[in-house]
């Protein structure tokens, strides 16, 4: 555990200097990165850690954006807004979880996939406080452009830092070997003393909260937000994918496959404009067919090895 | 007389509309060590499931040391001190054999911390001889290794109960002979035991007292000698060779 720390405070010192040796755009993707870094850590302590195949992330993720918004265009500051987006998502994955994860396998996966869509519906129609299909603009605050970038890349990091701090702890905990036994043998976890329920239930709970807080935040960034793109499925699919790129249920699989995904996203559209999510689909497909547990599961020393041969 | 460690009293389970376990009412003293027989699909493995609560038995009055458990949760049963196996081995396939054993001693055994289950389930593997393979995933064991990863991960537990089912079961002589070696010694703890066997041999070493389950009812609960004279048990058990032989044997 303490060598994880180790590495994720490394990985600060070396991200902290970023904003001041780059432009707006580089910064962008870096923001985007992160954001993405720390919803797939979010996806982890549910997907990764029990192995329960949530599609909910974009319900999470949209209901933090909401909550925040709301609450930045009623008067609070940023901060507060994200804050509360945190709490939200935590009370709603709290309620959602004890219902759903009652469920398991396919039957749990639909039933988190319907959520986002509901959610969706029910912003749309509730105009009075949520702007409707119209959505919702932040109020205009004067910025320099570059400060923003700055500003947002900072917190996206801060994002990432909790989820990965997070992330190390549980991995580390009793709880986080609870998670691995419901992974593998629910029944037989039950029967060695696990109070399967409730390690599944904070599991759930950590996974929301998360998810909302990165929605909270992507509000203030992209200043203006919509039903429809907030509650995107991508935002509860993209997650699973790096996931699974990087290695599932271990602590820094999910860094490396968000990496390795906006990357691989990057290099595919620059060189294939018309057929890049295509091509992107088939790269997936194929690292995950012939490197089932990601990524992170290479053996780098083993590889020089065979190349230098 | 003190009260039963565990009591069932017309303890039942029914499948929509069949009833596998009917009416069954048992008591274990503390440190006995009972033996459960009765052919394919008596109810045996249904039974041992109810106590434990995985599912939970139709009819409720289970009593475990006085206190009524039928409608607790597996994992709390499991933290009072009941322990069991499972008939088809149900490991953590991915983790090691020690972490395997850990989960035991964790979330039941009464372990305070990840260091102090490490420890207790390192004594476990000793105890059941799996030390030298603590690191291997459990998916990569023999069957016979199974079983003991079964006993030992139900060990770290501390339980007071411990329910055996089918431990024997698709293990040749010597396995055999080393499993009843190692229950002897969990005996020697004093761990009170019921145990699910299908091999006489075994039970007839074991346990001074037999218990049987036919259709889903008990037809009887005796000393060892007594159960296996009893024609009820006889005609739907064990057969009139058995008998015989067994007649022959021991006058």
């Amino acid at each position: 555990m303490r060598r994880n720390f180790l590495i994720l405070l490394i990985g600060l010192i070396v991200l902290a200097p970023v904003p001041f040796l780059t432009d707006t755009y580089v910064l962008r993707l870096g923001t985007t990165a992160l954001m993405y870094v720390s919803l797939s850590l979010a996806w982890n302590m549910i997907g990764g850690f029990a192995g329960y195949p949530s599609f909910g992330m974009a319900a999470f993720f949209g209901l933090g954006a909401y909550a925040s918004g709301i609450l930045q265009v009623n008067g609070f500051a940023g901060p507060v807004g994200w804050i509360g987006a945190g709490l939200v998502g935590l009370a709603f994955a709290l309620a959602l979880g004890a219902v759903v994860l009652r469920l398991r396998g396919h039957a749990f996966a639909i039933a988190t996939l319907v959520v986002a869509e509901v959610l969706k519906e029910i912003t749309n129609a509730w105009n009075s406080l949520t702007g409707g299909g119209m959505g919702l603009n932040m109020p205009y605050q004067k910025m320099d452009p570059i400060a923003g970038a700055r500003i947002y890349f900072y917190a996206m990091l801060a994002c990432a830092t909790i989820s990965l701090a997070a992330t190390i702890l549980v991995a580390g905990s009793k709880l986080g070997f609870a998670l691995r036994t419901i992974k593998q043998n629910e029944d037989a976890a039950s029967m060695v003393g696990v109070n399967t329920t409730t390690a599944k239930v904070i599991a759930f709970a950590l996974s929301g909260a998360l998810g909302a807080l990165v929605g909270g935040v992507y509000t203030s960034w992209i200043n203006f937000i919509e039903p429809a793109d907030v509650y995107d499925p991508l935002f509860s699919i993209k997650p699973i994918v790096m996931v699974l790129l990087g290695g599932s249920g271990t602590v820094f699989g999910p860094v490396l496959g968000a990496a390795a995904f906006l990357l691989l996203d990057e290099i595919v559209w620059r060189n294939f404009l018309e057929t890049h999510t295509g091509i992107l689909g088939l790269v997936i497909v194929l690292l995950i067919l012939f490197l089932p547990k990601g990524l992170g599961s290479l053996s780098w020393p083993r590889l020089l090895q065979r190349s230098a041969r | 007389m003190s009260a039963a460690l565990l009591e069932l009293d017309r303890v039942g389970r029914t499948f929509g509309g069949v009833r596998a376990v009917h009416d069954v009412s048992l008591k274990i003293q503390e440190g006995e060590i009972v033996g459960l027989i009765g052919p394919n699909g008596a109810g045996k493995t249904t039974l041992i499931n109810a106590i434990t609560g995985v599912p939970p038995p139709t009819s409720r009055r289970l009593r475990y040391r006085g206190t009524a458990i039928g409608h607790k949760k597996p994992n709390h049963i499991a933290a009072l001190g009941l322990a069991r196996t499972f008939q088809v081995v149900q490991p953590f396939p991915d983790m090691t054999v020690l972490e395997n054993v850990m989960a035991g001693s964790l979330f039941a055994g009464g372990s305070a911390s990840m260091a102090d289950a490490r420890d207790a389930a390192r004594e476990q593997l000793e105890f059941t001889g799996l030390a030298p393979l603590a690191d291997r995933p459990a998916s990569k064991l023999t069957l016979a290794n199974r079983k003991r990863l079964e006993l030992a991960k139900s060990l770290a537990m501390r339980p007071k109960l411990l329910l055996l089912d089918e431990v024997n079961a698709g293990l040749n002589s010597a396995e055999v002979n080393q499993a009843l070696e190692l229950i002897g010694k969990i005996r020697a703890r004093g761990i009170t035991i019921l145990i699910i066997e299908h091999l006489l041999k075994v039970v007839l070493t074991l346990c001074p007292r037999i218990v049987v389950l036919h259709h889903g009812e008990l037809i009887a609960d005796d000393a060892a000698n007594d159960v296996v004279r009893d024609p009820k048990v006889i005609e739907a058990y064990l057969g009139s060779k058995f008998a015989e032989r067994y007649g022959a044997r021991h006058g």
